[in-house]
């Protein structure tokens, strides 16, 4: 019976691992290539969201025939849309605050702000839930009490394609061969051809895009309200610190961590409380391993 | 002739900055403002001390704290646990309920069903003791958190994260032991200091004046501390902190000790809050207040002590204007003024008006 109790909340904290690694990926990538700490983030994961809702609704009104279907354009069209805005800021306001990550910390903070406030007007103050998909509905039964929601079980697999995916591109294309190159020396990267502003742009609007999709995944365990994103921020934060910037294992690791402690301290104690301890208990391992747990070296 | 006439204006102002501050604040504003405004000047000022130590700190130590609503809300709950003791003493229904309970109690911990008065809360009822907490706790808190993080050689931009990871699991701790802290409503509805009634216009133009004085003294030692060998080597630690390191000081000592420096004028900032607004309260612990305190020290210039008592006057200023007027308009304001100041104005209007005078200026700290 408490194993079954046990499991089950082991795969909530899994759920809230999904959010967590699509987020931290992409800060991690930015952080470790552009040395840009992207405050932004979790108002990328509401855009993501609010794509999702958007298209939940354009299904709703003209397509209800497809509307089961739904899921995956408003993934993709999450994608696309924190991806091109990525693009944007990066052109107009990053690229300027180059070599100064404090000052791309308090300007993103800034377009944090303003996004945050965007949503507002736009889909107003209060929070957003998007229909849920027949298929989606439900729970699995694995043998016993074992019962876990099929829409959770997608966004975990959704997560795990991402991931592989994101390590496909790091390690197995030409774009990610640049990004690693220009990470580890960006000099001799310029110098070897690599257009290293070029692959800034794009790593950051890929890291955007990881969010959108985070933010999709989102819709799928709560409602969505334009603050949403910043709830997720210092967690992201906090598991990209705690994995070792530039370290795709780590941060994965580290999510899965954190969010398993997390899921295991709610289960003892209020969920603030949780949140509390954990927070606490990373910024003493921090003090024992200042550059994460699993930190590869990286030249700045 | 007019430029000329600026020019030794600015002059004058630049060289007797802080005499013009303390007759500026402690003299005009007291004679021309009406009570009204003048307590929503004593509120702005609480809200320049934490900025004025971010100057320190992020200016001259290189050191972002996305945290000193931790140091700020330290003073303010300081203040307010003595205040509502000293409340909760004159208070008849609480009176009544100390001869059930055996000692009088704060209302909101009777409304939480909380028996006896916790410990850490007995010393606050003496005046002296709070005072001592506010000046010395804070400011122990931020050195050895400081000290602990960069003698690992934890990198600045990783104690921003931390920092900010402590202000929010300090929010979380006051809403969650409503009980013991008040919750999310804070402490409020204090009565009297040491005898003196709160609500007395003699009290508050006393408050209101203490805090400039205050005020003053900080900045002054501010640059007394700049102007010190402990100011060169913060600024050499700011520039090449290995090669600090290797000509034998210890950055991480430099670097904690005026980040304790800086709680210390943050949490004064956040008792004569508390004196003044008459509320502590987990919104100005948080996230949002540090960061915005961050703002305000980026409007006045990030190397300017006194710009950031006037950016902090400038961006307070337009908060009441916006939230008086148009309340949506306050998160577009300071999203934008974020991003312009860090794209455009790294130093802020310090920089702007040194500029304009003395274009001598423009050449330096262009760099970093």
């Amino acid at each position: 019976m408490t194993s079954d109790i046990l499991i089950m909340q082991a795969f909530n904290g899994l759920s809230q691992f999904t959010i967590l690694v699509l987020m931290a990926l992409g800060l991690s990538i930015a952080y470790g290539l552009m040395g840009v700490i992207n405050m932004a983030h979790g108002e990328l994961m509401a855009m993501g969201a609010y794509a999702t809702y958007v298209t939940a609704t354009i299904f709703e009104n003209y397509f209800p025939g497809a509307f089961d279907q739904y899921i995956f354009f408003g993934i993709i069209l999450a994608f696309i849309v924190t991806f091109v805005f990525g693009l944007l800021l990066e052109k107009t306001l990053i690229q300027a605050l180059y070599k100064r990550p404090l000052d791309t910390l308090l300007a993103t903070w800034g377009v944090s702000l303003f996004t945050q406030q965007l949503f507002r007007q736009i889909f107003g103050p209060k929070e957003l839930s998007v229909p849920t998909v027949s298929w989606l509905n439900g729970a699995m039964n694995f043998g016993g009490d074992i019962n876990l929601p099929i829409n959770r079980i997608f966004i975990v697999s959704l997560a795990i394609c991402v991931t592989f995916g994101v390590y496909l591109i790091l390690f197995k294309t030409r774009w990610g061969l640049r990004i690693r190159a220009v990470t580890q020396n960006r000099a001799m990267a310029d110098a070897a051809g690599i257009d290293s502003s070029r692959v800034d742009a794009f790593t950051f609007a890929f890291s955007c895009g990881l969010a959108g999709i985070a933010g999709s995944a989102f819709t799928m365990l709560a409602s969505t309200s334009p603050v949403a994103g910043q709830q997720y921020l210092v967690d992201s934060f906090i598991v990209v610190v705690f994995g070792g910037v530039e370290s795709l294992f780590g941060t994965v690791a580290s999510s899965f961590l954190i969010s398993q402690e997390q899921a295991i301290f709610e289960f003892l104690m209020s969920g603030s409380m949780a949140k509390a301890l954990m927070l606490g208990i990373v910024i003493t391992v921090l003090y024992f391993r200042p550059s994460g747990l699993f930190s590869t070296k990286v030249r700045h | 002739m007019i430029k000329d006439f600026l020019n030794n204006v600015y002059e004058f102002l630049r060289k007797y900055s802080l005499i013009f501050i303390l007759i500026l604040f402690g003299v005009v504003f007291p004679l021309v403002l009406s009570d009204f405004r003048l307590s929503l000047m004593a509120k702005y000022l609480c809200f320049s001390f934490p900025a004025v130590g971010i100057v320190l700190i992020w200016g001259y130590g290189g050191i972002l704290s996305l945290g000193q609503g931790i140091f700020f809300g330290l003073g303010n709950y300081f203040m307010a646990m003595f205040l509502k003791l000293e409340a909760a003493s004159l208070d008849t229904s609480a009176s009544a309920l100390s001869q059930f309970y055996g000692s009088s109690l704060p209302d909101f911990m009777v409304w939480n069903s909380i028996e006896v008065l916790p410990f850490w809360w007995e010393p606050f009822h003496s005046l002296a003791f709070t005072i001592f907490a506010i000046l010395l706790i804070p400011t122990l808190v931020g050195f050895v958190l400081a000290y602990l993080f960069f003698r690992r050689r934890v990198g600045n931009v990783y104690f921003s994260i931390i920092t900010l990871a402590l202000a929010s699991i300090l929010t979380i701790l006051i809403i969650g032991q409503q009980g013991f802290t008040g919750g999310l409503n804070g402490i409020t509805d204090f009565k009297t200091i040491a005898g003196f009634s709160l609500d007395s216009n003699n009290v508050k133009l006393v408050m209101y004046l203490t805090t400039v004085v205050l005020l003053a003294t900080f900045l002054g030692l501010g640059q007394l501390l700049l102007k010190s060998r402990f100011g060169s080597v913060l600024i050499a630690i700011r520039d090449q902190e290995n090669r600090v390191r290797f000509s034998g000081y210890d950055p991480a000592l430099f670097k904690a000790t005026i980040f304790a420096f800086a709680a210390m004028i943050s949490a004064v900032g956040g008792a004569l809050f508390t004196l003044q607004v008459g509320l502590a309260s987990p919104s100005l612990v948080g996230i949002a207040p540090s960061v915005e305190f961050v703002i305000y020290a980026a409007i006045g210039g990030r190397l300017s002590l006194f710009g950031a008592v006037y950016g902090s006057l400038l961006a307070l200023e337009a908060k009441t204007f916006f939230s008086e007027h148009f309340v949506q308009f306050w998160s577009y304001f300071v999203g934008a003024t974020f991003v312009i100041i860090v794209r455009f104005l790294p130093f802020g209007l310090a920089k702007l008006v040194d500029s304009i005078f003395n274009p001598e200026v423009k050449k330096i700290g262009n760099k970093k």
